[in-house]
């Protein structure tokens, strides 16, 4: 295996002083120039490397305002503004952390998207997918503690509304609120902390776990839109017949990818940042006021399936906790999937009929509770609720069941173009 | 205080459960204000406008007078004479001379700061309500508003009102709103006039970037990306 010299001589003879003391030339050999990928990779295998970008841009530009930003509740509000009007190109970095956190959303579901179509949650994948789903989870953490940061009226209400969920746990539910929010209510206190673990806590361990995300990955292959093991099927020299360097094949394809999504990007950051209270909302524009509710309090889209769930399942003895649990279970059942879905075959396209139109109803559904979270709770809209939450769960509750159903097709030996 | 916490939960929770979407029209009828922030004349007039009109009492405490000479073409010293009330430097925000206690005396509340009002509220809403007043023996100021039900503010534009056409007038409110959806992002004139070049240099890039991705893929294409020794 000669095939991988990285350069002239000359680059060699110095890689060879650093590979005696660190195994420089192993990682990239392992990782990117040795490590096999899949050649039939299509559009839904673009979510990864972009997801990768995503959490660099977020962690550059947050270093940028973290510089001028005041975690104070006195002078949160007005520092942001400062970001946006004094400080040269600070409208320009805030806009790409605010436009990145809903973008780094569109990128992950879509990233979740395509392990649900190709199945690759399943063996021997299943510690990638737990890692995947701890990311995922934390991921919406950081995004909820970073919209309080503005210290807008809906970073205060929309804070004071989720925070006062976890009040709702029996017995130790009050004393829990205060020990979240390091006082009685919503203030400077939770601002704070909010701040130290939007910045520090959560990327280092988002960094440490996407690092292992990937790791895992690299050790058992990637799949692919066939759900086949392309290391089952290896030429004389022990390389996977079906598949190709990741450098430079897809590190350029990925390139590709990442300028065409870096338009897209620039387009809503230039031309739409608040996209029409999406990505923005408008009453974040006046600064936090315990004293004054704002009229509507809805979470940005990316929390919204969820927030339906909430508010699907009726209370209980006066208690929202049941909504509470479910909202979380919601959350909670996807950990499960690798042990729920018993079909013989990964790949939807040798799945059976029936399970393409279960997972179509699944995806309805989930889109649905997304966009009922954002509506106003009408008699209708109440029971659309609760019909979609019961097909969400019914989606993992039966998948041990209908995941077997039907007639698979035959999944071929090597990959399909 | 565990009662207070649990209030607070059921206050929180229903306004969780009731709460209504945050993009529902609004029930008032809006004009659409149809301004153009890169009419220079239109924010010039406008802040000439704001300062006379608005700024006696309300705050842009978010904006510089300097920012404003920059961005809106003007001189410093004629920012200084013309548009500076408040006897301020040119490098100060735009505060306004009334005392606090006394605003709330005299209108039940402090005039809030219109920096972002352009923002939460939207330049048709502005536009709307400063042409939406009307006579009402009931209000202290003998005025009323169709847009923002029982405002507090007086109707401080009739002077303007009387001496202009109505399409005059409807120009000058165009001119302020216009003013005010400036100071609520002064960034969007560097934005939008920026946004078209790097898109087009995102465009040429990709191409670029494509070809090369062509390129490599060849060797994939034909099967020949392994080097044969």
């Amino acid at each position: 295996m000669e095939n991988n010299d990285l350069g002239s001589k000359k680059m060699n003879n110095k890689q060879s002083w650093i590979d005696q003391r660190f195994p420089l030339s192993r990682v990239i050999n392992e990782h990117l120039a040795e490590y096999y990928t899949p050649r039939n990779f299509n559009f839904w295998y673009f979510f990864g490397g972009l997801a990768v970008v995503m959490l660099i841009m977020q962690l550059v530009t947050g270093i940028f305002l973290t510089m001028h930003y005041k975690p104070d509740a006195e002078y949160a509000f007005a520092s942001v503004e400062y970001i946006m009007r004094d400080v040269e190109w600070g409208w320009f970095i805030r806009y790409m952390h605010s436009t990145g956190a809903s973008a780094f959303f569109v990128i992950i579901y879509l990233h979740m998207m395509r392990a649900l179509l190709y199945g690759s949650y399943k063996g021997p994948r299943e510690l990638i997918w737990i890692l995947g789903m701890v990311l995922y989870i934390l991921l919406l953490a950081e995004a909820f503690m970073g919209y309080v940061l503005p210290w807008g009226q809906m970073s205060f209400w929309g804070a004071q509304v989720i925070i006062s969920l976890f009040g709702s746990v029996p017995i130790v539910g009050p004393d829990l609120l205060v020990w979240i929010l390091g006082d009685y209510a919503v203030g400077d206190s939770t601002l704070n902390r909010f701040f130290s673990l939007h910045v520090v806590v959560i990327p280092l361990i988002l960094v440490v776990l996407v690092f292992l995300h990937i790791v895992a990955l690299h050790h058992v292959g990637s799949n692919n839109p066939d759900g086949i093991e392309i290391k089952q099927n290896k030429d004389k020299d022990g390389i996977p017949k079906d598949g190709i360097p990741f450098h430079p094949y897809f590190t350029i394809k990925d390139s590709v990818v990442v300028v065409g999504f870096l338009w897209i990007f620039c387009a809503v950051v230039f031309y739409a940042p608040a996209l029409n209270g999406y990505f923005l909302e408008a009453p974040n524009f006046i600064e936090a006021n315990p004293l004054k509710t704002p009229e509507h309090i809805a979470p940005l889209w990316y929390l919204t399936p969820y927030y339906s769930v909430l508010r699907a399942i009726p209370p209980l003895f006066g208690s929202q906790f049941p909504g509470v649990l479910a909202m979380f279970a919601a959350l909670g059942v996807f950990f499960l999937l690798p042990w729920l879905d018993r079909s013989p075959v990964k790949s939807i396209r040798y799945r059976s009929p029936i399970y393409k139109w279960i997972l179509g109803t699944f995806v309805v559904s989930f889109i649905v509770l997304g966009w009922l979270g954002v509506q106003p709770v009408t008699p209708l809209y109440a029971l659309l609720a609760r019909i979609f939450t019961t097909l969400y769960f019914a989606f993992f509750i039966l998948m041990p069941w209908f995941s077997t159903l039907g007639k698979t097709k035959e999944v071929p030996e090597r990959v399909t173009e | 205080m565990r009662m207070r916490i649990k209030l607070k939960l059921i206050v929180g929770l229903s306004v969780l459960l009731f709460s209504v979407n945050i993009f529902a029209a609004s029930k008032v009828h809006l004009d659409h204000a149809n301004t153009d922030i890169f009419d220079e004349a239109s924010l010039q007039n406008g802040a000439k406008l704001f300062m006379n009109y608005c700024s006696g009492c309300h705050e842009i405490s978010l904006m510089r007078y300097n920012r404003i000479a920059k961005d809106l073409n003007l001189t410093e010293e004629h920012v200084a004479k013309n548009l500076m009330f408040a006897g301020n430097k040119v490098g100060q925000a735009i505060t306004t001379a009334m005392p606090e206690d006394g605003a709330a005396k005299w209108f039940g509340g402090v005039p809030p700061d219109l920096s972002l009002v352009s923002r939460s509220k939207g330049t048709d809403w502005i536009y709307t309500y400063l042409r939406s007043f009307y006579d009402d023996e009931e209000r202290i100021f003998g005025v009323n508003n169709t847009v923002l039900v029982n405002a507090s503010m007086p109707d401080v534009l009739w002077s303007l009102r009387e001496s202009q056409s109505e399409s005059e007038f409807d120009n000058s409110v165009r001119d302020i709103t216009n003013f005010l959806d400036y100071v609520g992002e002064p960034a969007k004139l560097i934005r939008l006039q920026l946004g078209k070049w790097v898109l087009l240099f995102l465009s040429i890039l990709f191409i670029l970037v494509y070809l090369l991705k062509k390129e490599y893929w060849k060797d994939v294409k034909y099967g020949i990306w392994r080097p044969r020794d």
